[in-house]
């Protein structure tokens, strides 16, 4: 069986962008591709955790950013990890420009709509870099 | 008139079970309904990949740790890039010591969870009115 690909989200807790990219990690783990991904803290990732580190220097990443300063890939880079695919909210929103997400604790129902949309976009990478690895 | 500093709430936001979910809910709700003008927070993966200017968050801000798990993500980064959190919160062992099983999906809280949610994040209220006030 091919290892999972593991998805890893900012998490961001400022804005809502974090709360979504966060969704849409546990949609695809949970119930599109379960089995097929997985994800790990990623702030047990850059406290240095060597479970953490020797699972991200050998499986294949997926990051998930809400915002431009990009925590997860960059977090995921300086942890040894390669970023093999990189989903970013704000490539969601400058295509949805009619979905403005408010809240940040319960997704509002825009910030469902991206969530949704994000999880497909990363279901879609998962299954690319599961094609490539058979 | 004594201007009271801010207190900082910092979660760790575990994606790895419902704690992580339910640390980052508590906060949220202490942050946005009950402590809305006293309270701040920061993202912790971005306290721990910043440069100085992250890192001065809690060296500024009286800061609440609020981990998930035994593990203390946050309680760990604030201390090792500024200095001890004024306060720290173990939301596993809080579960334990109440004697409830944490929420079972960390994607979306219950009416269960919720509810645990908002009782630690009255905790936090708690935790920060006592901390503004020795401030």
């Amino acid at each position: 069986m091919t290892k999972p690909i593991l998805v890893i989200p900012c998490s961001g807790i400022g804005k809502p962008f974090g709360s979504i990219s966060r969704d849409a990690t546990f949609l695809v783990c949970d119930e599109l591709r379960p089995g097929k991904v997985d994800t790990l803290c990623l702030s047990l990732l850059v406290m240095g955790d060597a479970e953490a580190r020797s699972r991200v220097a050998s499986s294949k990443c997926i990051t998930v950013d809400g915002c431009p300063l990009e925590c997860s890939k960059n977090n995921v880079e300086r942890s040894g990890g390669k970023v093999a695919a990189q989903c970013r909210v704000m490539d969601l929103l400058r295509e949805n420009r009619g979905l403005k997400p408010r809240t940040v604790t319960f997704l509002d129902e825009d910030g469902e709509k991206l969530s949704k949309q994000l999880a497909e976009r990363i279901a879609a990478k998962v299954d690319e870099l599961m094609e490539e690895a058979e | 008139m004594k201007i009271k500093p801010k207190v900082g709430v910092v979660s760790c936001s575990g994606e790895c079970c419902s704690l992580g979910t339910l640390s980052r809910v508590a906060t949220r709700i202490a942050l946005e309904e009950l402590r809305p003008d006293q309270t701040v927070t920061i993202c912790l993966p971005l306290f721990l990949a910043g440069e100085t200017e992250e890192h001065d968050f809690a060296k500024v801000f009286p800061t609440i740790a609020v981990d998930g798990c035994g593990k203390l993500c946050a309680k760990k980064a604030i201390t090792k890039y500024s200095k001890e959190p004024a306060a720290c919160f173990d939301i596993e062992a809080l579960l334990k010591e109440w004697g409830v099983e944490p929420p079972r999906n960390r994607r979306v809280l219950d009416v269960n969870g919720v509810e645990m949610a908002r009782r630690v994040a009255e905790l936090l209220a708690d935790k920060v009115d006592e901390i503004q006030e020795v401030a």
